[in-house]
């Protein structure tokens, strides 16, 4: 450090440059400015001669700005010499004769107001093509359930029950939690709210209602949608990197048929029971702060309970589960399919499979409520 | 840095996972400006010599000097300047799947180095020409590499500080025996003009006669011989026998005697 790295003189037209110390990476960038300046200094110089005797350290950094240095004087028709270049470094200095001649492409850069257009269009097209695969992922199961069906001896239950074992049995302690605060928290507000008219009870029949009919499912089915469906998603992209869906398929299986069809078939059957769970659950927390802070004994709240709600109710519920279970699924598996090389493909994939089931899962209880407002349900 | 003639030290060194010990007293020294070889059955612990040498691993017992730095004895700064002066080759190339190509290898001199945007694209186009890449190349994303090229171009991103010392593992790993060829001939180019040192952990007979000047032979966790494929070749040790002299090794000991 502190070393004269180039120093210059002018001699009537010819600039004279002595160059010393380290011409490496490290002072790659002191040297470039150097190196700029120099050249501006001089601009009456008709030719320039470059020492490079003084030089302790050399690398390809080095020989590059002396290399860059040189062509500048000789394209602007001027001569340049380099001399005091020890042997050993004569091989760089070639090297880097040899390199960057072409110029390099340049990304095309687009009017930005053409490019959010683009997108604007592209993300329309976007949620075209992703219906297209929905549909077809939708199809393609369908076909192995149908002939899993003709031949259940190729079903794989092994795989069923581990996807089982993860899926639903170790989902249940988070989602009990979850959805005994959401019952605890609706019966709080709603006590809260109807204290005002002194219609406290009422709130028995907000928790039953809302938890039996839409929270329960939606919650489980977001829950669902962020665990499981994430890591089907991670899962099945990881494979696809790592060409093992590729290797499935030249062994004549059916990567439908062996990798996602257990998980879908998974996930109809989990949600109905998660949501049940998560239901009883939340009517558990709902009961426990109307008593605590309602001050509603267990035997009124229940008996409150079996007055409010019906079989209507607890079945509205669970008939949307498994169809919540089956968007989840293959939104998530689809997704994975789609990875491609790169990691941030594969997280880009694992959110959007996140963000599309949520979405898709809140669209269908919302289409679920017009169906059975209509029915009568 | 003061001129000694093994840049890398290695002493009794021993690693090993749970139970099992993977190199077992270890010694091994890597002189300046050589190109060393390192062969061994596979498991041998090759990968596990380097990723040991460059702290991946950790050591259990033993000591390691890199550059005159005792990796163990080092503070957080020394190590980063130590890391600095070291270039590592993945055996799977190890690009970063998000960036390009030339982004890749400007990434270590982003981090590292205080320079122009400019000298650092022009810097980068160099480097991936010295390593045979095109700079059509320099735009494109790893998965849009063959393997060949994905090999040169983590080992310009390798060569991208104008290391001391690179660390190569199995270069020559899945490439055709042509491509394979041309890059033990573009380690020998680069390590004469760079007069860097490098370290090859390799499986590649072929590499061994072309590319490097002395061969370390690791077996039972030990290197059982070491010096140049003369020495090789006179060795009585019955793993080295039957790597160089069998089937495959014995194709080119004899065309090595008739040169």
């Amino acid at each position: 450090m502190g070393e004269v790295l180039l120093t210059h003189k002018l001699k009537g037209e010819r600039l004279e440059l002595a160059a010393g110390g380290s011409w490496t990476a490290t002072h790659a960038g002191e040297l470039e400015a150097l190196v700029e300046r120099v050249t501006g200094e001089a601009p009456e110089a008709k030719d320039v001669s470059i020492d490079m005797a003084g030089v302790r350290e050399f690398d390809t950094f080095g020989a590059w700005l002396l290399e860059r240095l040189t062509r500048q004087w000789t394209k602007s028709g001027r001569e340049a010499v380099v001399v005091g270049l020890p042997e050993h470094d004569l091989g760089l200095i070639e090297e880097m004769q040899g390199v960057n001649l072409e110029a390099v492409p340049k990304p095309v850069r687009q009017n930005p107001l053409v490019n959010s257009f683009a997108a604007f269009g592209r993300a329309g097209v976007d949620f075209g093509h992703d219906l297209v695969i929905f549909a077809g992922m939708l199809g393609a199961v369908s076909v192995s359930l149908a002939r899993v069906v003709l031949h259940p001896r190729d079903y794989r239950l092994t795989s069923t029950i581990h996807q089982f074992d993860r899926v639903a049995w170790q989902a249940v302690p988070i989602i009990l939690l979850i959805t005994f605060l959401i019952g605890a928290i609706i019966s709080q507000q709603g006590i809260f709210h109807f204290r005002r008219f002194g219609a406290e009870l009422y709130s028995v029949d907000l928790v039953a209602i809302l938890v039996l009919r839409e929270i329960g499912v939606l919650i489980v089915a977001i829950m669902v949608a962020g665990r499981s469906g994430s890591s089907y998603t991670a899962e099945l992209g990881a494979m696809k990197m790592r060409e093992e869906i590729d290797a499935l398929r030249t062994m004549g299986f059916d990567p439908i048929e062996v990798l996602i069809l257990p998980r879908i078939l998974v996930l109809v059957v989990a949600l109905p029971v998660l949501t049940f769970l998560g239901s009883m659950a939340a009517l558990y927390g709902g009961g426990l702060v109307a008593l605590l802070y309602g001050g509603i004994s267990p035997e009124i709240y229940i008996s409150r309970l079996s007055d409010a709600i019906s079989l209507t109710h607890f079945k509205v519920g669970m008939i949307k589960a498994p169809f919540m279970g089956l968007v989840i699924g293959i939104v998530a598996c689809a997704a994975g399919l789609r990875v491609k090389g790169s990691a941030e493909s594969l997280g880009l994939q694992t959110t959007n499979s996140v963000v599309q089931s949520i979405f898709l899962v809140v669209v269908l209880d919302g289409l679920f409520a017009i169906f059975f407002a209509s029915i009568g349900m | 840095m003061t001129k000694e003639n093994a840049v890398i030290k290695v002493r009794d060194l021993e690693v090993g996972f749970g139970d099992q010990t993977i190199l077992d007293h270890l010694n091994l020294d890597v002189r300046e400006a050589e190109i060393l070889g390192v062969v061994g059955g596979s498991g041998a612990g090759k990968s596990v010599l380097l990723r040991t040498i460059i702290g991946l691993v950790p050591k259990r017992r033993g000591s390691i000097e890199v550059l005159g730095v005792d990796l163990a004895k080092a503070n957080e700064a020394e190590r980063r300047v130590l890391e600095r002066r070291w270039g590592v080759l993945f055996q799977q190339g190890a690009l970063f799947s998000s960036l390009t190509v030339r982004q890749n290898v400007q990434f270590p001199m982003r981090e590292n180095l205080e320079i122009s945007q400019n000298l650092m694209d022009e810097m980068s186009i160099a480097k991936l020409e010295m390593v045979g890449l095109t700079p059509q190349d320099a735009n494109k994303f790893p998965s849009e590499l063959s393997g060949g090229m994905t090999k040169r171009a983590a080992l310009a991103r390798a060569l991208a500080l104008d290391p001391e010392i690179v660390f190569l593992d199995e270069p020559t790993s899945g490439l055709d025996p042509i491509s394979a060829g041309d890059f033990d001939e573009l380690i020998r180019t680069l390590q004469q003009t760079l007069e860097i040192t490098v370290f090859m952990v390799t499986h590649d007979l072929e590499s061994l006669y072309t590319a490097c000047d002395r061969i370390a032979v690791l077996a039972d966790g030990k290197v059982v011989a070491d010096g140049t494929i003369a020495n090789m070749l006179e060795s009585e040790h019955p793993w080295v026998k039957t790597y160089f002299q069998g089937k495959r090794g014995g194709m080119l000991a004899d065309r090595q005697m008739n040169a």
